[in-house]
């Protein structure tokens, strides 16, 4: 669509770009300060003397000789173990979007080829669970879960996330599926094939970029997740948005700030990786119409 | 969980040095309480048992869930570790035991004071005390020639003259964020002018009241000469400001004293003027307006006798004399363990003490009336309503939370 | 998953209607390092023998519905027939607990609902016109704060807006006011939460309507232009009736996530400022005694209000899907 760009007369050119670099900034300048942030020590970080400290890191210099530190890297990653938290939220990621994908499209297909209309039904599902606040239910599971032992271990945690999820993964891809022309199969299936070869054939290679758009969702859903994994998970098993609360300190501990702060940092880089590799997906897979409903 | 191996390692070279003090278990040990460099020692000290698994969860968020992990049968916890606010809520649904016979026989080293006995039974061993009284900068102090603050009345003075005399524009601090701090340093205020929270022998909530006024009132003078941000300010914040030199005076626990001013960057104008003091009294009262806390650890009930057993000897074990000889243990609390002496971080939790200062009340229903407080004082200390409206609204939170706990 | 999840909301509507038995007290000696004082505790025996008779408590009904820390129904007919104008009315409302969160809630979704579909249509339209080139970088810096966690993202707006932070200082230049501080006044905070909450949901709606602009019929734009409709005309005409479905479904997803706004208020601090349903769920649950059959209470309270919020929305899809039938 260059050309149609090339068609624009100058002056909205003008305008339509400096909305976008206003925007551009809006959207990433809190992440570039924080970075700079994370590299000094905490009276910097919040500028609580002058609030030039935090550019020219005058107390970061007078504790570690320049105006840089990798000291709240150092105690998260090193002192902390802050590895350990991120591979706990990659088993819990990897798991939530493998067992929720893997209902939802097998669910969504037979819905969406099955003669009567789900839509609806499967809407209103969705959007109840996506209403209820998350921490209710997650008070509600507590006593049992003790009880059965299951309490604080990562697979509770996965079972509970693909739960509250799967009605909104089953809609989209339900959705998604509606669109996928049903000759497609059925001329398949007169071809000899069975429903489930028809599936396999047909569909899967043309079912990819919704897949990986409400796997996305699935993803950050998991990955940011915050009352589920802060109730449901002991100490050993937290993942990192819970680590993260849990350096911020309570009223007894002192927290370490700086130490959050790195990890928040560290948390976010998966997540830049993320949408820099499947943008393009996001984008197509949406426009291939999961969210039509 | 580097504190806690820093702990072992330090707990490792004690047992090295004196002829490791054997501990042997036969059941299983499991131990959830919150997160502080204290609590890990006692946690890092109880796995030092042999026989059979320790197992612990220290963590911020113990209070959510040491009763559910305490209910089901067998509980999933063998021992809490609480402060004298939340054993309430484990009484409550009476989920911990009574430890007489267990302190008969492995108990022969816990002090007298250390056993929190309800209507004469033992339901806890406490290791540790806290309190939260005075911090000052003495330099400033000096600077403008007063004495470190008995009352909040001189504070209020003291805090007029560092502002007149253009030394720091806030330079009082206070952990006044609307919720659990500010009700905290309301029981404080209320308690140091006399105040009862509830009609004697009642649950019915009595902060409507002369004391209570006064109370608001006095936090409302203080806040004039805090950061405008105060509502928002809990201790980590407000010990922030201190450290960055912005703040002069300020009532600050106990507990965290000996850590104040070894972060990193405080200046060293800072590092030199801190010191602390005992609480402050308030109103003309006798009694601080201050609370003393302690910590200690529960056995619980759904569990059983071996466990009990195991739990108690591994508990006691995590807090014997000997864990003192170590100089970073000795230092992370003010602890009531026999044989322990006061590091100067620890004058001002034992100059409550002396003072008489009220100990945090231990009540079934105290708990609803501090969340009510948190979230109804908020309104006033901005200046949208009077102080009896505040507290009007703070008792008919409270009755409203009371009828549904079946407490009234 | 009817376990996971119709098991709990079904508990949680029981445990909305049912509370704790009445406590029987005792007043004993209770002895702690410091001192022995007589102190009141719970007779367990007596406890124990209700508890056996009636497992899950008193039934109460509707009451909890109706008491001071929810619908408060006594109290707001006490303060109507009280009240001698609309403004003192109003004043007494927002004094309760359950109408102060949802002042604020109201006025979050229906601001940050509009305007965020405002922003991300104009981010989209826009990115649709630039350089083709350019809209790799471009789109990858509008998804960043959608796709950041919530806690972390309003943590890092709250650090920001500090009245010493880079954003406070900037603003308190700005207007010339050194003592200038947002997290101080009530309106302020509230500007502050529903920037956070545009700023962390315009992209979600930019790029599902960048998505539906990719799919918009060509020959529709050329026929516009041909018949020389302006560039504004084919926006009005063109696009938007394009991308209503699109609209509906961001508008959906955003008043159920805005009804449920909780992350930032935590994350800000703002209790003292603002409050939510889901802030006083996360408080009936946080506190030394945990009060559940008001946590319940009120998560049933937040899913009618959803259901309510959605009406309009769903109508309109079930007419549709009655249509397709």
């Amino acid at each position: 669509m260059a050309s149609r760009a090339q068609s624009l007369p100058n002056g909205l050119r003008v305008v339509l770009t400096s909305f976008i670099v206003v925007w551009l900034v809006m959207a990433a300048f809190p992440f570039i300060w924080t970075l700079w942030g994370s590299f000094k020590v905490e009276l910097d970080f919040f500028s609580i003397a002058d609030w030039t400290n935090a550019i020219t890191g005058r107390r970061t210099e007078d504790t570690h000789g320049s105006p840089f530190t990798g000291a709240g890297y150092y105690g998260a990653w090193v002192e902390e173990g802050f590895l350990h938290n991120v591979i706990n939220t990659f088993i819990v990621c990897f798991f939530v979007v493998l067992t929720s994908l893997t209902i939802g499209t097998l669910g969504g297909y037979a819905l969406s080829r099955s003669g009567y209309r789900y839509t609806f039904w499967l809407l209103i599902a969705a959007l109840i669970f996506r209403a209820m606040p998350p921490i209710t239910l997650v008070a509600g599971y507590m006593l049992p879960f003790f009880q059965w032992n299951v309490w604080g271990i990562l697979p509770t945690a996965i079972i509970v996330l693909v739960a509250i999820n799967q009605p909104f993964t089953l809609w989209m891809l339900h959705s998604f599926f509606q669109n996928i022309p049903k000759e497609l199969d059925e001329s398949a299936k007169v071809d000899g094939c069975t429903q489930f070869q028809a599936f396999r054939h047909v569909i899967i290679p043309v079912m990819w970029p919704g897949v990986i758009t409400t796997g996305l969702f699935s993803f950050l859903l998991a990955y940011n997740d915050f009352a589920v994994t802060a109730m449901l998970l002991s100490e050993d098993n937290r993942t990192m948005v819970p680590q993260v609360a849990a350096f911020l300190g309570t009223t007894y501990t002192e927290g370490n700030i700086m130490f959050a702060v790195a990890s928040v940092v560290s948390a976010t880089v998966p997540l830049f990786i993320l949408v820099m590799v499947f943008q393009r997906q996001i984008v197509s897979g949406l426009t291939a119409g999961a969210v039509k409903g | 969980m580097f504190v806690r191996k820093l702990v072992l390692a330090g707990v490792m070279t004690v047992l090295a040095g004196a002829s490791a003090m054997a501990c042997g278990i036969n059941a299983r040990v499991s131990i959830v309480g919150n997160e502080f460099p204290a609590i890990q020692s006692v946690g890092a000290g109880a796995q030092e048992c042999k026989g059979a698994e320790v197992t612990t969860n220290l963590t911020a968020d113990h209070q959510k869930i040491n009763v559910p992990g305490m209910q089901g049968n067998p509980a999933e916890y063998t021992s809490a570790i609480i402060a004298n606010s939340s054993i309430v809520a484990l009484m409550n649904e009476d989920v911990i035991r009574p430890l007489d016979e267990l302190v008969a026989k492995h108990g022969k080293h816990l002090k007298k004071n250390q056993l929190v006995t309800i209507d004469g039974k033992v339901m806890a061993v406490a290791f540790m005390a806290n309190a939260q009284h005075l911090v000052y900068r003495a330099d400033v102090l000096k600077q403008i020639g007063v004495e470190p603050p008995k009352t909040y009345e001189d504070m209020l003075t003291a805090a007029k003259m560092i502002r007149d005399k253009g030394i720091m524009p806030n330079p009082v601090g206070g952990a006044y964020k609307a919720g659990w701090n500010l009700a905290q340093e309301f029981n404080n205020m209320f308690l140091g002018m006399g105040g009862n929270h509830f009609k004697s022998g009642s649950a019915r909530p009595n902060v409507n009241t002369e004391a209570g006024v006064k109370a608001l009132n006095m936090m409302k003078s203080l806040s004039e000469y805090m950061n405008p941000d105060f509502l928002t300010h809990d201790s980590n914040a407000t010990n922030a400001e201190f450290r960055a030199g912005n703040v002069a005076i300020m009532n600050m626990w106990g507990s965290r004293a000996a850590t104040l001013v070894t972060a990193d960057g405080v200046p060293q104008a800072v590092v030199d003027g801190f010191a602390i003091a005992g609480p402050m009294t308030a109103g003309g009262g006798s009694t601080p307006a201050s609370t003393l806390w302690w910590d200690g650890w529960t056995v619980a009930k759904n569990i059983s006798d071996a466990e009990a057993e195991a739990t108690f000897i591994a508990m006691t074990h995590a807090i014997r004399p000997e864990i003192l000889a170590d100089n970073d243990v000795a230092t992370q609390a003010v602890w009531l363990i026999d044989g322990y002496k006061p590091t100067p971080a620890a004058v001002g939790v034992f100059a409550a003490a002396e003072a008489n200062t009220i100990p945090y009340p231990m009540l079934p229903y105290m708990g609803l009336l501090h969340t009510a407080l948190g979230n109804e004082l908020a309104d006033f200390m901005q200046g949208k309503e009077s102080a009896e409206q505040a507290l009007a609204d703070v008792e008919a939170a409270y009755v409203a939370a009371a009828k549904e706990k079946g407490f009234l | 998953m009817l376990l996971f999840i119709a098991m709990p909301i079904v508990s949680v509507i029981v445990q909305s209607m049912f509370t704790p038995h009445e406590a029987v007290f005792l007043t004993v000696e209770t002895c702690t390092p410091f001192k022995c004082t007589e102190e009141t505790t719970i007779d367990q025996e007596a406890t124990a023998a209700l508890r056996a008779e009636q497992p899950l408590g008193r039934f109460v009904g509707l009451d909890i519905y109706l008491d001071r820390g929810h619908l408060a129904i006594s109290e707001v007919g006490e303060a109507w027939a009280t009240s001698q104008s609309w403004s003192e009315f109003l004043a007494s409302l927002v004094n309760l607990p359950f109408y102060r969160a949802m002042s604020f809630t109201l006025v979050f979704i229906f601001t940050v609902t509009p305007i965020v579909i405002v922003i991300g249509l104009l981010i989209a339209l826009a990115v649709n016109s630039i350089y083709a080139s350019l809209r790799g970088v471009v789109i990858f810096f509008s998804l960043l704060p959608f796709v950041i966690t919530p806690l972390i993202g309003a943590l890092v707006l709250y650090w920001m807006i500090d009245s010493r932070g880079i954003l406070g200082n900037l603003l308190q230049w700005m207007a010339g006011d050194p003592s200038l501080s947002l997290k101080a006044s009530t309106g302020l905070m509230w500007v502050s939460l529903i920037v956070y909450g545009i700023w962390h949901a315009a992209p979600f709606a930019f790029v599902i309507f960048y998505a539906g602009l990719q799919t918009l019929p060509k020959d529709q734009m050329e026929a516009a232009q041909i018949d020389g409709a302006s560039r504004i005309q084919r926006v009005r005409y063109v696009i938007l009736p394009h991308l209503m479905p699109l609209v509906t479904f961001v508008t959906l997803i955003q008043l159920m996530d805005n009804f449920r706004v909780f992350e930032p208020i935590i994350g800000f601090n703002a209790e003292a400022h603002a409050t939510s349903l889901s802030w006083a769920i996360f408080n009936d649950l946080g506190g030394e005694t945990r009060q559940l059959s008001s946590a319940a209470t009120t998560s049933v309270i937040t899913i009618i209000g959803v259901a309510i919020l959605l009406t309009p929305v769903l109508i309109r899809t079930w007419r549709d899907f009655r249509e397709k039938v």
